[in-house]
């Protein structure tokens, strides 16, 4: 059987079981991670996963299961929980299948390099990271470089006669390096993410980690003050993607978001622009229709300094009258689906890293920070958070800070943008954002 | 229970892993049930069922692994496994040891199954925590309540004969409580925990709704958080994470063995005064983070971490304990069968101290009370360390006064260890997750009420 026979099996043995509506998501990957140390690969590993899961909807109670048995009996058995599971959510007027269905064109999900390259390349690669990392003097040790890679088969079906499927091949490589010792030891993270691994720069990705950790060497608590703030890709694609998820109509309908309220409000700083795009060919998180088969699309969030819109699957929008924008996210076939960003992309400014570090002129030039999400209140948007980096002083990058915290709320400091940086990377921890440099007029500072 | 993987097919699975070589050739297999259900916006949604079976299967060859896994225990796809690990090795087949039965290892407690319990009562259970938190005042806006339970049956086969079973039971359930006063909105949360049946959230559980709407309701009327250098006292219960994250995460073999730790090289020295003793307990009954056997077979254990101040051990996983020519104190975990262990705390808190709650706080002219944590991030190779306090007091004069909000508690392990003054009597474990290596965990973490002479408190207020 097919994945798409699979996921129209599930379907049918929900209908049978009982469902109004059904839908199932159906999943069939493999990949494979290095891992190596010293010059010598520590872990090797070559995995296969394939799962499904249901949505069974009893009118308007719905209930999710999920398993690892893809045999009929299996799917049957998984179909039925689901339909058992919704008799104890209570009604929700607005839940419900999307009314339309649909996959969008996306090209360039897959590249076909990936299942050229051998393991022994792969392993190559993740040593050549590993070696760039270490060719910079300073540099005590590289704590793990790691390649990781992966292609997964997505079947989508429901009971009205939606079926989708697509592939998508993902490859990754990031190190980590420590400078210094002791005390004093500092550590920075190099990462690379692209379709297969020629789309890697073992060079880049091991510099990057070798470069952050040393600009870290000798870092000193700092004084406390008011001042420009510029947050590095890194640090700022965190950001962007805590203000993503405070975008999710879920959170804004429920009371849980800063932005509950302010659609079409002044949110942020005109030349600040952010967008959902389940679509871009290079986007970790592109896929031709989100997880409950609406087609992708590109969704302005903030322009021109404004709120533009939330978030929305299915059941939100209809709670708000309004139609979906494909949000609705599904971590894997275990999870339902639920709103939540696609790639979020940060529109890149005019300045280099140089001309925003001239622009700050005084200030903080952040590298790093620790315990964002449980920092940031996320009804006030008031934050404070832990961070490292260096001063900026007369216009240049100064001596490295660490043990400090910078504060404020999110909109205050949105609203203070004053510059955003022209170099954009995607950057692929938690979430997928595709993010660049943004210098904040001003924050406070917590040193000593 | 039947076997998940007969012991038969273990063995020649295990010989076909060692067909190229290896020092060690390791099966996991497991069977994992759960069931959760969450109530939010006075509607309770989300039933969520899964069954997933999987095994993961490994080959240790000098400092390298070399692994494998995948969904579902067919006998073809564990051959396929085992071909793809051995394909990678380079040495001579070895043969693994004969194989008994697994063995269960001694459980924890589960008077009344949880999936015995019908999901209509688990659904009652969350509108009681609902119907309590939103009586607790006017103010309350937003509750949501979640219920979990899982039980994840594992065996584990290796080369050198080990065959060891498990059966673990874990329930929990947490409240999410906002208050909205004006402009003003906080939250507070609350749970409850623990390897355990449904026992354990049927007594009294509408206590998690209460305590996290009083934290909510009591954070309206926070001023800023103070700035600067400040004693602080930290809560017990869930305080303990300044431990877990500052020290605990240092002292786990993998890091220590990379000089990623900043207590690696330090087995013996005193870093805290002699009334500081800290332990990791895996065999804790009924704890969060307890287990029979870890993820490696090995059975849990108390392990003495900070005897008297000083640096007594590290935590092992089988594979660093062979490194350092030790035994594994049981502290091999993973998440699930689609990863390999690494050294992980289970249990990790401060043994309690003669003083009092109220002792410790009395001696305070000015500092902070913290109380609950909203996350913490740690660098365990420096020891830096960044918490948000969700619930915290000034400490005026040694009274407990205003609620604080935005306070955050920068510092760093070692120094933080050096300047506890104080431990009161009351130990408490609260439940946790631990995400390392990509690995999230059940992880109990606990203290009784500790008090710190000095951290770098970074706070909104002005000075």
């Amino acid at each position: 059987m097919t994945l798409d026979d699979v996921a129209r099996r599930a379907v049918e043995a929900a209908l049978a079981a009982g469902a109004s509506d059904a839908e199932a998501w159906v999943e069939e990957s493999v990949s494979r991670r290095v891992q190596v140390y010293e010059g010598s690969v520590e872990s090797l590993s070559d995995a296969g996963g394939r799962g499904v899961g249901v949505r069974a909807f009893a009118g308007t109670r719905s209930g999710y299961s999920y398993g690892t048995d893809l045999s009929d009996e299996g799917v049957v058995e998984v179909a039925r929980s689901a339909r058992g599971a919704a008799e104890v959510a209570d009604e929700d007027e607005h839940a419900g299948l999307p009314e339309e269905c649909g996959a969008a064109a996306v090209d360039g999900l897959v590249s076909a390099e990936l299942s050229a390259w051998s393991t022994e390349r792969k392993v190559e690669l993740a040593l050549a990271v590993e070696r760039a990392a270490r060719a910079l003097d300073g540099i005590t040790q590289v704590e793990t470089a790691t390649y990781s890679d992966g292609e997964g088969d997505v079947a989508l079906a429901n009971s009205r006669g939606f079926t989708g499927g697509y592939t998508a091949t993902q490859a990754w490589a990031y190190a980590s390096a420590f400078a210094g010792e002791g005390a004093e030891l500092m550590t920075g993270l190099g990462v690379g993410v692209g379709r297969d691994p020629a789309a890697l720069d073992p060079e880049a990705i091991g510099g990057e980690a070798a470069e952050r950790a040393l600009a870290l060497v000798g870092a000193r608590q700092p004084e406390s003050r008011r001042c420009p703030v510029l947050l590095d890709t890194f640090v700022a694609a965190s950001f962007v993607g805590f203000i993503g998820s405070m975008l999710s109509a879920e959170a804004v309908q429920r009371g849980r978001s800063l932005f509950a309220g302010r659609e079409g409000d002044e949110v942020a700083d005109p030349g600040l622009a952010v967008v959902d795009d389940g679509t871009d060919p290079d986007g970790p998180s592109s896929a031709p229709f989100d997880g409950e088969g609406s087609p992708s699309r590109r969704t302005p969030l903030i322009e021109g300094g404004r709120l533009q819109t939330y978030l929305f699957d299915a059941r939100t929008a209809r709670r708000s009258g309004r139609t979906t924008t494909g949000n609705a996210s599904r971590g894997s076939y275990r999870s339902p689906p639920m709103v939540g960003t696609s790639n979020l992309v940060v529109e890149p400014g005019d300045d280099d890293l140089q001309g925003l570090v001239r622009l700050a002129g005084d200030g903080l030039y952040v590298s790093d920070v620790a315990g964002l999400h449980s920092g940031v209140n996320p009804v006030s948007g008031t934050f404070s958070v832990g961070a490292s980096g260096r001063l900026i002083e007369n216009g240049e990058l100064g001596p490295p800070v660490r043990e400090l915290t910078i504060a404020s709320d999110l909109v205050s400091m949105l609203k203070a943008v004053r510059s955003v940086g022209s170099a954009a990377r995607w950057v692929p921890f938690r979430g997928s954002v595709r993010a660049a440099p943004i210098l904040i007029g001003e924050m406070s500072v917590s040193g000593a | 229970m039947s076997a998940l993987v007969e012991p038969d097919l273990a063995g020649r699975i295990l010989e076909r892993a060692l067909a190229r070589g290896g020092d060690l050739a390791e099966l996991y297999a497991e069977a994992r049930n759960g069931f959760s259900l969450t109530l939010d916006d006075r509607r309770v949604e989300r039933p969520l069922g899964g069954r997933e079976r999987g095994v993961c299967l490994r080959v240790v060859q000098g400092d390298s692994t070399f692994y494998g896994y995948v969904d579902g225990l067919a006998e073809e796809d564990l051959l396929r496994v085992a071909e793809s690990v051995a394909q990678a090795v380079r040495g001579e087949a070895g043969r693994p040891a004969a194989l008994a039965s697994a063995a269960l290892a001694d459980g924890h407690p589960v008077r009344i199954r949880p999936e015995e319990v019908g999901a209509r009562r688990k659904a009652e259970l969350l509108r009681a925590c609902d119907e309590r938190a939103r009586a607790s005042g006017a103010e309350v806006a937003q509750v949501r309540i979640g219920y979990a339970e899982s039980r994840r049956q594992v065996e584990v086969y290796n080369s050198d004969g080990r065959a060891a079973a498990d059966d673990r039971t874990r329930v929990r359930l947490s409240a999410q409580v906002v208050a909205r006063r004006d402009d003003r909105v906080e939250t507070g949360t609350d749970t409850r925990g623990g390897h355990a049946g449904w026992e354990l959230v049927e007594a009294d559980p509408v206590e998690v709704a209460d305590r996290a709407a009083r934290r909510a309701l009591t954070m309206l009327a926070a001023v800023d958080a103070p700035t600067g250098r400040l004693p602080v006292v930290v809560g017990n219960g869930f305080g303990g994470v300044l431990l877990h994250e500052a020290v605990g995460h240092g002292l786990e073999a993998d890091a220590v063995q990379k000089g990623a730790s900043v207590y690696a090289g330090r087995l013996g020295e005193q870093v805290a005064r002699d009334f500081v003793t800290a332990y990791d307990d895996g065999s804790r009954e009924g704890d969060w983070g307890s287990d029979g056997i870890d993820d490696e077979g090995t059975p849990t254990r108390r392990t003495t971490v900070i005897a008297e101040g000083r640096i007594e051990s590290y935590l092992y996983d089988v594979l660093r304990a062979r490194k350092d020519g030790v035994d594994s104190t049981g502290n091999g975990r993973r998440e699930s069968f689609r990863h390999v262990p690494v050294p992980r705390m289970t249990n990790t808190f401060f043994a309690p101290g003669d003083a009092t709650p109220d002792d410790l706080i009395g001696e305070v002219e000015r500092g902070l009370y913290a109380v609950s944590f909203g996350g913490g991030q740690v660098e365990p190779a420096t020891g830096d360390f960044v918490f948000g306090v969700s619930e915290g007091y000034l400490i005026e004069s040694g009274r407990v006064t205003a609620p604080v909000r935005g306070a955050t508690l920068v510092g760093n392990g070692l120094e933080a260890l050096r300047a506890v003054d104080g431990i009161a009597g009351d130990l408490e474990i609260a439940t946790g997750y631990c995400g390392k290596a990509g690995q999230s965990v059940p992880a109990g973490v606990g203290q009784p009420h500790v008090r710190i002479r000095e951290l770098t408190v970074g706070g909104t207020a002005s000075r």
